[in-house]
């Protein structure tokens, strides 16, 4: 079956199953390899895209759920020269073996496009991936530094 | 630092094209190395080149795992070089025997220092015989900058840079003694003159490079002790790294792999006929204890082989669980002392036990564990033309190659490995557990066409080989002043490595006795970041705190007042304390702990603030001071410290792998939880440069946490942990 999906502004139409959960179309149909695979549950957060706006794991989510959306990647969110939380994850030197992180700094973005400041709380809720390296302070310094006043 | 062995040589060489190479390497035929000057294999046989453009390239032999040594090991070779560090770049060597670090290691060992078990498990596989250290490359022991940094980044820049003055003092005719090195230029102040690096390298590479060049002193240094920010950074922050997973090739098909959920078990038969006809389906093969299915698609290949039938024949490990192994271990432990083989032995321990009043005793244990990298297992091969070319994270990307032709049964010659970032380590990706390795080149060698193999992450947790789980016995008793007097550890052993130090005990304590029950299980184990330590300093760490409150004298007084002979280790403690706030008035429910573990090198102590508050345990705040001897650069070691802290800290909190009827129980991060952004205390991490042998980074943060958390929480409410994870010990744990 044919899905149409704008993905980092650009069109593209996939020829796949329904069922083909969103990260693996990304990964193996159109060589998007930014975006990862943790976990296949939906529980780490390694495969998390912007699918309208909004932080989305994408492992478990079929692509027949995101027809027609806009879709937008790591690879797409610094196109136009580095976002802000790219930024601020290069000066707090957060990544340590990075595989985490394309997830991680699309769920903040997310956050910090929905608020301006979010509040202790809402950055432990909303930002729930995982990093086995620990780079989790660093994450909170980096946020941080990107609120409001 | 060591002494260097005769096999270890500088080499030099000029480059087509100009420039030239300067390597430290160790080989037991220095005149085969000279780099032949050809456009291929000009980078053979050197650490560092230097462009005509005055570009230096350096070449890093180990893996990048996240702990920062493709950053570490050029800050300190440009340093001694004299380097413009604006103009470094880092190229992770080729997985070629000229680039093996074995030998290099080998001479430490001859000098007598003390060198990670890991590296010398690696020459002797279980399976795969490597038989020299010649192809050893491996990433471990916390060793990089310990080792490939110190003995030869440092001493390949010095020599370097001798040969460069060298070169510019001859063409203008002027005592090298007045010549400097500064920023990739040399100059003479006398006649004003100056030249590049990149002018005068191919003239420097024909002299012979001195072995023992004089090394700059630290107070000198421009490049190490600098928070220099990571090459790496730039790349990981737009998802353009390219991790192992990420491999893609013309043509290439996925393979995902079902294992038999009993360890040692055997794949014996499969039947495909319902699935063929799914779309992208291509085969299935039939390895010896796993069933692989390939597909044009990763999700394809995943999906349809959870719908092959199959079978597995279980074996004889089919009734192994991992609380028959604590009953076994409990059975030995409580055993005729026979079993026991002698650590360290000093005074008459059991004289002093049975004479004593009161026997202080404890049973400590700790499960296994996975190291859950979030890159799960993968390998890409492919075979063609004889030749065999493999993409894989490993920790050692030589051995991993010769690994992948022992395999494939070819000549080493034969095979390419190709490096790649690693999506974390922690030990699971040393060559010598490379099962998924063997499965990709065993695939490979099946079909035409490329592979990818990518284990789920319920096989990556299913099929590990883990921190092994340990419990340990210990006796004490306590002289008139609450001194320890004798001090019995036995502990048990099924495996790893032959490092015993673990349990050792940086205490004057005038009569110990420690010791080891071996014991064999069907579970495979490895190294696991800090290993032993991780066990033995959360061990060692809670009895001797158990013995300070029986003494009633404050823990951190007790161990100080053990450690007058060993001052790094106070002055560690002693800052950690007062960085915590040690004597400061708590809230209700609130405790503080500490603990020290000397590992790799390094020494750590580590303060803990936690509170329990209605059975729920929360982990607010960890001091952590490192004694490292010299850090090179600062906010790579924090960063390590503070990953070392949360992955020990997960483990205390969370960690355990247990088995049922031969199978793993756990499969995915909910029954494997993990630490999150939601539950990580407030870290912070000090630096003792005490200026003693440069120690380890990447592992040692992880060692003193579980104790200095149970401490914490005996402090807290007076009731003393001996068992992990804290999850299983009716607490509520709020991350």
């Amino acid at each position: 079956m044919a899905f149409n999906l704008t993905i980092n502004g650009e069109q593209k139409t996939v020829d796949v199953e329904p069922a083909m959960p969103l990260l693996w179309v990304l990964r193996d149909e159109l060589g998007l390899t930014g975006t990862k695979f943790g976990c296949g549950i939906a529980a780490c957060g390694a495969c998390t895209v912007h699918v309208n706006g909004v932080a989305t794991r994408t492992c478990v989510l079929p692509v027949s759920a995101v027809d027609g959306a806009d879709i937008t990647t790591i690879e797409g969110l610094g196109k136009n020269g580095l976002h802000p939380v790219q930024q601020a994850w290069i000066e707090h030197q957060v990544p340590q073996c990075g595989y985490c992180q394309s997830g991680m700094i699309m769920s903040v973005v997310s956050l910090l496009d929905r608020t301006e400041n979010p509040s202790v709380e809402e950055l432990k809720q909303t930002v729930s991936n995982v990093c086995r390296c620990g780079t989790y302070q660093r994450v909170r310094a980096a946020v941080d530094s990107l609120k409001e006043g | 630092m060591g002494k260097l062995t005769r096999r270890t040589f500088l080499v030099s060489g000029a480059v087509l094209g100009g420039g030239a190479l300067f390597g430290f390497i160790a080989t037991p035929n220095r005149l085969a190395l000279r780099a032949p000057a050809t456009e291929q294999n000009a980078w053979m046989a050197t650490w560092v080149s230097i462009a005509p453009d005055n570009t230096i390239t350096v070449l890093v032999p180990h893996a990048e795992m996240g702990q920062g040594t493709h950053t570490a090991l050029p800050m300190m070779l440009a340093e001694e070089l004299e380097a413009d560090w604006s103009k470094v770049q880092m190229q992770q060597a080729p997985a070629e025997s000229i680039y093996a670090v074995g030998d290099m290691i080998k001479g430490f060992i001859a000098s007598g220092l003390n060198v990670p078990s890991v590296f010398k498990r690696q020459e002797d596989f279980a399976f795969y015989k490597i038989a020299s250290l010649m192809n050893m490359q491996i990433t471990g022991g916390s060793a990089s900058v310990r080792f490939t940094g110190q003995a030869g980044m440092r001493r390949a820049g010095a020599a370097a840079k001798e040969m460069l003055i060298r070169a510019a003092a001859e063409n203008w005719q002027v005592d090298s003694e007045e010549c400097e090195a500064k920023l990739s230029y040399v100059y003479h102040q006398a006649s004003g003159q100056s030249a590049s690096f990149g002018e005068l390298a191919e003239q420097a590479s024909k002299y012979e490079p001195s072995l023992q060049p004089v090394l700059k002193k630290k107070e000198d240094y421009s490049i190490c002790g600098k928070p220099l920010p990571r090459f790496d950074t730039p790349a990981k922050v737009v998802g353009q790294q390219n991790y192992g997973i990420d491999v893609v090739l013309p043509g290439m098909k996925y393979a995902a792999i079902k294992h038999s959920p009993v360890f040692a078990g055997t794949a014996v038969s499969f039947d495909d006929s319902g699935i063929k006809k799914r779309k992208g389906f291509e085969t299935v093969i039939k390895l010896s204890d796993s069933f692989v299915l390939i597909a044009d698609n990763y999700w394809r290949a995943k999906t349809a082989l959870a719908e092959l039938a199959v079978e597995f024949s279980d074996g004889e490990n089919a009734d192994f669980s991992s609380d028959k192994l604590f009953s076994d271990f409990a059975q030995l432990l409580a055993s005729d002392d026979t079993k026991i083989e002698n650590d360290l032995q000093q005074g008459d321990v059991e004289a002093t036990l049975t004479s004593a009043d009161e026997i202080i005793s404890a049973e400590y244990k700790v499960p296994f564990l996975a190291h859950a990298t979030m890159e799960p297992m993968n390998c890409t091969a492919h075979y063609h033309d004889g030749q065999l070319e493999i993409w894989t994270g490993t920790q050692d990307l030589l051995a991993a190659r010769a690994f992948a032709a022992e395999v494939a049964d070819i000549d080493m010659e034969n095979v390419t490995a190709h490096p790649v970032q690693l999506g974390g380590g922690f030990g699971r990706r040393i060559p010598s557990t490379g099962n998924y390795i063997e499965e990709a080149v065993r695939i490979a060698m099946q079909v035409s066409y490329p592979v990818k193999l990518i284990w789920t992450r319920e096989e990556d947790m299913q099929h590990d080989y883990y921190r092994p789980a340990v419990e340990s016995h210990f006796q004490a008793s306590l002289g008139p002043q609450g001194q320890p007097q004798a001090w019995r550890n036995v502990y048990t052993d099924i495996g790893v490595s032959e490092d015993t130090s673990a349990a050792f005990v940086p205490y004057a304590i005038s009569e110990q006795s420690i010791g080891r029950i071996e014991h064999e299980t069907p579970v495979p184990v490895s190294y696991w970041r800090s290993v032993e330590y991780s066990s033995q300093g959360f061990f060692r760490e809670s009895f001797i705190d158990e013995l300070a409150h029986k003494a009633g004298v404050d823990p951190l007084n007790y161990r100080l007042s053990l450690l007058k002979q060993a001052p790094r280790y106070s002055a560690a403690l002693v800052m950690a304390a007062k960085n915590i706030g040690w004597q400061r008035k708590l809230a209700p429910g609130h405790g503080l702990g500490i603990a020290i573990v000397e590992s790799f090198g390094s020494i750590v102590a580590q303060a803990v603030e936690v509170s329990i508050v209605n059975e729920q345990l929360s982990v607010h705040r960890v001091s952590a001071v490192v004694d490292s001897g010299e850090v090179i650069n600062p906010e790579i070691a924090r960063s390590q410290v503070e990953g070392g802290v949360i992955y020990g800290l997960t483990a205390a909190l969370f960690g355990k792998i247990s088995l049922e009827k031969g199978r793993v129980i756990q499969n995915n991060f909910p029954d494997y939880q993990v630490l999150k952004l939601s539950g990580t205390p407030q870290i912070d991490v000090s630096f003792i440069e005490s200026g003693e042998g440069i120690g380890g980074m990447g592992e040692v943060g992880v060692p003193p946490i579980a104790a200095a958390v149970c401490n914490a929480i005996y402090a807290a409410n007076g009731r003393r942990i001996r068992q992990l994870p804290l999850i299983d010990q009716n607490l509520t744990i709020l991350a």
